[in-house]
């Protein structure tokens, strides 16, 4: 079978949904954020296939662009979750419920 | 040939990003993190079939040379040991599983029932390293030149965070 747009997309939906578990299920700070650059790097692998499959190359810039912020989205969420380790000496989702009602 | 590759690096790519979130073997973040360096390599992969040459090079550049070595350096930093097991909360494992797999069917669906999104599917583009820098300069200078900002304030900000007296 031929490989074509459908399946780029659905590799994409299955990669954003294994980002999607690991955000619900795993309990490791680091392993979230982990699984949130998996979420984007899907959405990344959408936008390629359809700028390649649509003949635009806006997709490519598109993408060009998100690779950027989420470089720097990274640098300040761990910069982020160093400043929480070392205020309450845990990487754990369980142990900050500070904000819980 | 192209077909047979695809299928390798969409399978390496599923098997490496479902070893990140779940892997029976270890719990330790630093695999977790060479998994995620294997997922980028294999996904870059993907954009080679799919012509965009810059963007492999750039992910693997940025993804795997910058991003995942700051995860290990925090990482390493925090020292964190391998999450013991405890006892999963089984309801959250259950609820979270159900929401999940009914998002993936929709996904799926939508793609399926949606023939309109490719009108032909022969691919035309070229995604060379010159049209890509020519549209980047001429069409969207100003989201370029913003950009370069919102680094320079994720610079300051991530040294403002890490200063030891947070107040």
């Amino acid at each position: 079978m031929h490989v074509g747009l459908e399946h780029y997309l659905v590799v994409s939906a299955l990669l954003f949904c294994l980002g999607l578990l690991g955000v619900v299920l795993r309990r490791n700070l680091l392993v979230i954020y982990m699984a949130l650059e998996l979420m984007l790097n899907a959405a990344n692998l959408a936008l390629v296939a359809f700028s390649r499959f649509n003949g635009h190359l806006d997709g490519q810039v598109m993408v060009f662009f998100i690779i950027t912020v989420a470089a720097a989205e990274v640098a300040v969420g761990l910069a982020l979750i160093v400043a929480l380790y070392r205020k309450r000496q845990t990487a754990r989702v369980e142990d900050l419920t500070t904000m819980k009602l | 040939m192209q077909d047979l590759f695809f299928y390798l690096f969409a399978f390496l790519t599923l098997l490496c990003g479902l070893l990140v979130v779940a892997n029976p073997f270890s719990r330790n973040p630093v695999t977790s993190a060479m998994f995620l360096v294997l997922t980028i390599v294999s996904l870059a992969g993907l954009f080679v079939l799919l012509h965009a040459f810059f963007l492999a090079a750039v992910q693997i550049l940025v993804y795997a040379g910058a991003v995942i070595v700051l995860f290990l350096f925090v990482i390493m930093l925090l020292d964190l040991k391998g999450e013991q097991r405890r006892k999963a909360n089984r309801f959250s494992l259950v609820t979270g599983v159900i929401s999940v797999g009914a998002i993936t069917v929709i996904f799926i669906k939508t793609i399926f029932e949606s023939h309109a999104t490719a009108t032909d599917t022969t691919p035309v583009l070229e995604g060379a390293t010159q049209p890509l820098g020519r549209m980047l300069f001429n069409d969207y200078v100003l989201p370029f030149e913003i950009l370069s900002v919102l680094l320079l304030v994720a610079m300051v900000g991530v040294i403002l965070l890490s200063k030891k007296d947070l107040r």
